[in-house]
């Protein structure tokens, strides 16, 4: 069908074809009830229109089974589209462990991305395609959505703390990226456009615009000007706990409690310290808050989680 | 009985005149007339901002109006239709008119409450249409933080002030219409006997008690956070921006239940007038609205799923939406039954009847695309949440509105209004309608976000398409405002009951009295009883006045 104007959005990651799939279900379970509802009001508004002022039509109480009967067939019709609207759902969360990280920082009205070999880009996205790419996003102000239409994907974007989406390009090319959480005057400005890339043609991008240093690199040269590694020695007793292999761990806190050592927790860790006090360890260490920008927090991050990755080089790619 | 008698007889209009009858008026009957008037101001302001807003949106550049005139312009499109036309209109319009007159009472409960309320609602419409006037405000309706609560810089403060009190309204006309259900039914008037619509206004007060206070806290927190600081939903100062939706949706959802719970309880007064039919299913329908008006406290979540929310959350407020729509299905069939082997008549009423159940539907069934978690997560926030719910809340509520006001207009006036012209806006009030909002739910799926003051040029013919439909849908709204108050001085005389309908307030005369009823009414049927004579379901005992 073509219109001179498109009527349907673009299929170009791994979870476009799984929602539409949905989509069409629900098309056509939505075309069926609207015709037989318009059907039924239609033939029964004029089979039965009135003919003699006087009538008086025999009444009829209702009957039990045919609500039964219409109130289960909804019912195991909803439960089939919340299962269904579910697994894509739990798809959309469930990011692979292998995927290509990158952090995103939302502001009004800009978006701006870092990625692992430290290339920096405003309002656009370079990835590869055919490789599951996981951004790890915040704010700097407000929220913010990432809404990628072509993907079938969105997720806001939160002041103070970290919210995940990742997703699988399939074919190259250049889609649309909008803010789609209201963020102010020039909300409807804060658009983009994610390139996708044959896998040569992003490692020439890669190469193009590099800084010489890796997000990783650059997190452990702040560690070292902020002073974090007087504290937090790799090795022996220190006033802080050793960060070495700490990403993605279990951490016993003082109150009993246990957390897992994520990007949540170690972004907090560095803003506001006394949230969440290790085991063991005394309520010493001052906040940084206001010091490290939302970008230097996530290349930290990096640094922390190669740590974690001895028998990964850091930032590998 | 001809133009003389109405003016001769006593009846609630012509019991005393001026201005101060009016204002000081403790009689249900003048103050639903003193809310239609502010309503009707404020869905005609509502619509001006509607219209500049489709007009800005003919092109996809940003040349009609700025950026920031433009956020203004949909905030307070929102705000002025949800709180001081959708919220108040059927409840506090046909709901004061009609509750105390279809269970038999003379007025509500509290009538000196009942005015205090209308009082309230122009305060806080005061306050609103002042920050309207003073510069305006840019949150959208949802006032999410923190932009609400620390970056905007318009009138944050003063339009929350004006939700904040007009809530109040809300809260003591729920209060008002539950003790007068329980309390002031006419003898024989037993629960299962009320009209639907009695029901739906019953459920309908029970969200606004229980729901309006939480709002109220809300707006109140963020004012604090505004005003001094104070560190609740900003996450610089400690906050949490999340908490703010959950306590916002807690009462937004179930408001939505609020706007259109008493349209489905016209609706059903009119498909059973119009049929000749009791209501199929009456049992059924009534739970159905206490059903809906329960399980929709449970629902808010479904407005967060990418809000970062946890997934675990997520999934049981998908559940959970997805039960709600059995009952709203339940009733759309049970309506549907009603009709068959009925005595269908074409009158203005049912044609905005027989549109409600149409558009709410559809609205209904896309309902259904956004409670499923994956769908959800590319269409949230996109125009087809907006075509969504403007089929559930223009589609649905306000053409139970129209209907309800045609229906029961002569009732009200004592004189009938122009029925082929009130035919003829419903049609047109249809057929714009879907040439409005049908194209938004294809704009919504190609992925045009919500509250774009520019947009891509792929999107524009449809946006041109929907612009094209709302002035259709102008002409329709415009319509009923010009033939109805044509009809108060030219309008044929109506009688007492006029449809032959069955409830217990077309036993009265129209303009009804002061009191209602001349004689204190005894019912010994339930509603709908078509196939009787009214005189065989009512009767008539001592005279009301002691």
């Amino acid at each position: 069908m073509n219109l001179g104007f498109p009527l349907f959005p673009e299929q170009a990651s791994t979870m476009a074809p799984k929602v539409d799939a949905l989509l069409f279900f629900l098309v056509a379970v939505s075309v069926f009830f609207v015709t037989l509802i318009f059907f039924m009001i239609i033939f029964f508004a004029v089979k039965y229109r009135r003919r003699a002022e006087d009538e008086r039509p025999r009444p009829i109480e209702g009957a039990f089974w045919l609500e039964v009967f219409w109130s289960l067939i909804p019912f195991g019709l909803t439960m089939v589209i919340f299962v269904w609207g579910a697994i894509i759902f739990v798809d959309i969360f469930s990011p692979p462990n292998d995927a290509l990280e990158i952090g995103i920082v939302g502001r009004q009205w800009m978006w701006k991305a870092q990625h692992p070999e430290g290339q920096r880009e405003i309002n656009e996205l370079h990835v590869p395609v055919r490789q599951p790419v996981k951004l790890m996003m915040t704010s700097e102000d407000v929220i913010h959505d990432f809404f990628l239409p072509a993907f079938r994907l969105k997720q806001d974007v939160l002041p103070g703390r970290y919210t995940r989406l990742w997703f699988e390009a399939t074919k190259a090319g250049v889609y649309p990226l909008y803010c789609a959480e209201y963020c102010g005057t020039q909300h409807s400005g804060m658009t983009g456009r994610v390139v996708v890339l044959e896998p040569a043609d992003f490692e020439k991008w890669l190469s193009g615009g590099a800084t010489g240093m890796s997000m990783a690199e650059l997190g452990e040269s702040l560690f070292q000007r902020f002073g974090c590694a007087a504290c937090h020695r790799a090795t022996g007793t220190s006033q802080g706990p050793s960060l070495a292999g700490l990403f993605g761990k279990t951490v016993e806190l003082q109150q009993g409690i246990t957390v897992t050592a994520d990007e949540n927790y170690i972004r907090e860790s560095i803003v506001d310290p006394r949230a969440k006090i290790v085991a063991g360890y005394q309520p010493i260490m001052p906040t940084f808050k206001g010091l490290v920008s939302e970008e230097a927090i996530l290349q930290i991050i990096a640094y922390i989680k190669s740590l974690s990755a001895p028998e990964r080089k850091p930032a590998q790619r | 009985m001809n133009d003389f008698e109405i003016e001769r007889r006593e009846h609630y209009l012509n019991v005393n005149y001026g201005i101060r009858s009016w204002l000081f008026t403790t009689d249900h009957k003048r103050i639903a007339w003193l809310y239609l008037l502010s309503v009707t101001l404020f869905f005609f302001i509502g619509g001006l901002f509607a219209t500049l807003i489709r007009l800005e949106l003919m092109t996809p550049q940003g040349d009609l109006v700025q950026a920031e005139t433009y956020n203004k312009l949909f905030t307070m499109h929102g705000v002025t239709m949800i709180f001081f036309f959708l919220i108040p209109s059927i409840p506090a319009v046909l709901g004061n008119f009609l509750v105390p007159m279809m269970i038999g009472a003379r007025d509500l409960a509290f009538p000196r409450l009942n005015l205090a309320s209308w009082y309230i609602f122009i305060l806080g419409g005061a306050f609103t249409l002042m920050a309207a006037a003073a510069g305006g405000v840019d949150t959208g309706w949802t006032f999410y933080t923190p932009y609400s609560s620390i970056y905007s810089n318009t009138h944050v403060v003063l339009t929350v002030v004006g939700v904040f009190v007009t809530g109040f309204s809300s809260i003591l006309t729920g209060l008002n219409f539950i003790v007068t259900i329980h309390k002031m039914r006419a003898p024989g008037m037993t629960w299962f006997r009320l009209p639907l619509f009695i029901w739906a206004h019953y459920a309908t007060s029970i969200i606004f008690i229980l729901g309006t206070p939480v709002i109220a806290i809300t707006l109140v927190l963020v004012g604090l956070e505004r005003i001094f600081g104070l560190g609740i939903f900003d996450p610089a100062l400690g906050g949490d921006p999340v908490l703010f939706q959950h306590l916002f949706w807690f009462y937004s959802h179930p408001a939505v239940y609020i706007m259109v719970l008493p349209a489905m309880g016209v609706v059903s007064e009119l498909i059973a007038c119009f049929s000749r039919k009791r209501v199929f299913g009456y049992n059924v329908v009534a739970f159905a609205s206490l059903a809906i008006a329960v399980i929709g406290f449970l629902v808010w979540g479904h407005h967060m799923f990418v809000s970062g929310q946890s997934v675990h959350a997520s999934i049981l407020f998908s559940l959970l939406s997805f039960l709600v729509a059995i009952p709203s299905a339940v009733k759309v069939f049970n309506w549907t039954a009603t009709l068959y082997k009925g005595s269908v008549s074409y009158d203005a009423p049912m044609l905005y009847a027989l549109g409600f159940i149409g558009l709410f539907t559809i609205g209904g069934l896309t309902g259904l695309f956004l409670a499923a978690l994956g769908i959800d997560v590319h269409v949230h926030d996109t125009y087809f949440v907006i075509a969504h719910f403007h089929y559930i809340m223009v589609g649905g509520s306000v053409m139970g509105y129209l209907g309800g006001i045609h229906f029961w207009w002569p009732k009200m006036t004592g004189r009938r209004y122009p029925e082929g012209w009130a035919r003829l806006a419903a049609l047109i009030i249809f057929i714009g309608f879907h040439l409005t909002f049908f194209p938004q739910f294809v704009l919504g799926y190609m992925g045009m976000p919500r509250r774009y003051h520019v947009y891509p040029p792929d999107f524009q013919v449809l946006n041109v398409m929907s612009t094209a439909g709302a002035s259709i849908l102008a002409v329709g709204y415009v319509l009923p405002l010009v033939y109805l108050i044509w009809s108060l001085r030219y309008g044929t005389v109506a009688g007492a009951n006029p449809w032959g309908a069955r409830g217990l307030e077309w036993e009265t005369p129209s303009p009804p009295p002061t009191d209602n009823f001349e004689r204190v009414p005894m019912v010994t049927e339930g509603a709908y009883a078509y196939e009787k004579d009214p005189e065989e379901i009512y009767s008539f005992g001592k005279p009301a006045h002691v």
